[in-house]
């Protein structure tokens, strides 16, 4: 297993597309990092160039202490999950599994030797003599990680495995890939445009957003404080509140009233938002202490959780997370407070986290 | 009778895939349905059943009036005739149907090995200003080929290409070339990438990921492609007429048009001549139907 360095990474395709601006990641060994962004924000072009499959325009890329730029994919010792699998339609699980290896020219005593072990760990036993188009989404999936798991790589790839499983079995695949990293202490690169998917896989997550890393962090600090309003308005559902603040005697506040702990070190003169996540508001009697008057607008029952759309004469509506047991019809007057601790706040022109 | 890329592609697949909800309308409109479509079938076939039934009557049976639908001799000397000349040698149909055969056959062959990579190349790569090409190569089928038969012959004579069978291939290709790079590009968008990239990181370059996997993958949509190119150089009359004139060069279709003139018109060697001419795409067309319906819906629906 090796890490894994992306330094100055910039692709631009020759009808001028520009994939990827400047992306720097540093991956450790044995790390599974997330690649989370909307689609053509460059995650998946820097992961085939790690994987040698787009040739990146300038910039290094580093696996282990190899430099990988002039390698084709083979010799880079990685292996790729593709989101559609890519398993070789006429052959069966078990040459599917051995092909890479019976590339690479081993003896076959060690090709059948790693198939066997590949298929252990996936539980593909009774998988083994059956065709991809006989296999289901979920265990086409499993025969295409088992393929990447018996190469031994240094480092693998993953490009949104998942996305064209249904919801239940994806969650199943999610906890196996986290397991198998774990147990493998293998070095994984995970691209996904699904943040819970990153928020429970991740160790660390970058966000990316047309073309550039807009963050690098642990799920928590990627939740608690977003560098900026793309991260604010992309992690979260529902996402961040993002409420237009001033300060004013020692306090941030809002339009309609609404009061916030101000964080230490805001600049002065900037036009400011503050990042207010829907579980840091509350949702109260009417006239109960420190509220401001609101509407309900609307609410969403989820069983778990209510998710109330409010109205306190701000500039935008306001979500608030509440548990069920808190009930407010639509219309309902209530109270609107602010419970959590300093909120994350932005500057409106640069859009970046300031404090 | 000639089937036109046309044909096959507008009648069958189309009324099959009509969806249900459209067939509503109960038993009179049902019946008024079958009325019409055997009207039409008629219109269509009887053509082709006169056709064959002329290639083998006698003479004077073809010229009767009124004339003979049931009652007359059958014979075949018609399709002796096709073959063999009065003296006993090759008769010059045979030859002309061997010129067809050769000139349809090679430039089949070179407008898909030529298509067919820059078809995959269209499809996985990102070319600069890859619309405008792809553009250019279909607007090269916009204009009817008649437009442009004279400068094509004033070339041809220039370079020394006229009367000779290499270049009936060479214009052939060159008409068949983008029809195959555009319906090729719908095949090769429905195979993924992915098998490619996944055969590159097992160890191969991009061209044998395309020969070792893509390729196989492609075969159903070649075969289709390569008989809607074969059955339009068969076909073709405008270029052969006018830039063939020996008859050791000139394809079948102009062979057959030469017969009718002069002073009597043999209809039945014209009618044997057809039906020889036209069994070989009827062949071939049934053969690969399954794919020639593959062919539309696959490579003509876009996504």
């Amino acid at each position: 297993m090796a890490g894994i360095e992306v330094n100055a990474l910039h692709k631009r395709y020759p009808d001028g597309t520009v994939a990827v601006d400047h992306v720097d990641l540093s991956i450790g060994d044995g790390e599974l990092f997330v690649m989370l962004g909307p689609s053509g924000c460059g995650k998946t072009t820097t992961l085939r160039a790690i994987a040698g499959l787009e040739r990146q325009t300038t910039g290094d890329i580093r696996i282990g202490d190899t430099l990988v730029n002039d390698l084709p994919p083979a010799e880079r010792d990685i292996a790729m999950v593709f989101q559609f699998y890519a398993l070789y339609p006429h052959l069966r699980t078990r040459d599917n599994l051995a092909f890479p290896l019976r590339a690479e020219g081993l003896p076959k005593a060690e090709v059948r030797e790693r198939v066997e072990e590949a298929a252990r760990l996936m539980r593909l036993g009774p998988l083994l003599d059956r065709r991809p188009r006989q296999l289901s989404g979920g265990e086409q999936q499993r025969v295409a990680l088992a393929r990447a798991l018996v190469r031994r790589p240094r480092a693998f790839l993953m490009d949104e495995p998942l996305t064209n499983l249904d919801a239940e079995l994806r969650a199943d695949m999610r906890t196996e890939i986290k397991h198998l990293q774990g147990e493998l202490g293998a070095t994984m690169v995970y691209v996904t445009h699904d943040q819970v998917e990153a928020m429970s896989l991740g160790h660390r997550i970058a966000i990316l957003n047309k073309g550039r890393v807009e963050q690098i962090g642990t799920p928590l600090e990627v939740y608690d404080r977003p560098a900026s309003l793309f991260c604010a308005a992309f992690i979260g559902s529902p996402p961040m509140n993002l409420i237009e603040v001033e300060v004013a005697d020692g306090k941030l506040r809002g339009q309609g009233g609404l009061v916030l702990t101000p964080p230490p070190g805001l600049p002065r003169d900037a036009r400011l938002v503050a990042g207010v996540r829907p579980e840091a508001l509350e949702v109260t009697e009417p006239g109960a202490d420190g509220t401001v008057p609101a509407r309900v607008v609307s609410a969403e029952w989820l069983g778990d959780e209510i998710i109330y759309v409010v109205d306190h004469g701000g500039e935008r509506d306001v979500r608030v997370r509440m548990p069920p047991t808190v009930r407010f019809a639509a219309d309902a007057k209530v109270g609107l407070r602010h419970t959590g601790g300093t909120p994350a706040v932005y500057d409106v022109r640069t859009e970046e986290l300031v404090a | 009778m000639a089937v036109s890329v046309d044909e096959a592609v507008s009648t069958g697949p189309a009324r099959d895939h009509s969806p249900p909800a459209r067939r509503l309308g109960g038993r009179g409109r049902s019946g008024l349905e079958v009325a019409l479509l055997i009207v039409l079938a008629v219109v269509m076939l009887f053509p082709v059943l006169w056709m064959i039934e002329t290639s083998i009557k006698e003479n004077r049976d073809v010229y009767a009036i009124p004339a003979k639908f049931f009652d007359f001799r059958v014979t075949l000397e018609h399709y002796r005739d096709v073959f063999v000349a009065p003296d006993g040698g090759r008769s010059a149909l045979s030859v002309s149907f061997l010129n067809s055969a050769v000139v349809a056959g090679v430039s089949t062959v070179l407008a898909t090995v030529l298509g067919v990579p820059a078809a995959w190349a269209y499809s996985r790569f990102a070319v600069k200003a890859k619309k405008d090409q792809l553009f250019f190569i279909l607007s090269t089928r916009f204009m009817p080929p008649v437009v442009v038969v004279i400068p094509i012959f004033l070339m041809y004579r220039q370079v020394g290409l006229i009367d000779s069978k290499l270049g009936l291939i060479l214009i052939y290709a060159a008409f068949n070339v983008p029809f195959t790079i555009w319906m090729m590009k719908g095949f090769v968008d429905e195979v993924p990438a992915e098998y490619e990239d996944a055969a590159m990181l097992d160890g191969y370059t991009r061209l044998q990921a395309f020969w070792k996997f893509t390729l196989p993958l492609l075969v159903p949509g070649i075969a289709a492609t390569a008989v809607f190119a074969l059955i339009f150089s068969w076909n073709e009359f405008v270029f052969a007429i006018f830039l063939t004139s020996s008859d050791d060069v000139r394809t079948a279709p102009p062979a057959i048009a030469g017969l009718i003139g002069g002073t009597t018109t043999d209809w039945g060697l014209v009618a044997a001549a057809s039906v020889v001419f036209a069994l070989p795409v009827l062949v071939f067309a049934y053969l690969v139907r399954k794919h020639l319906i593959a062919g539309v819906t696959l490579g003509a629906v876009r996504r």
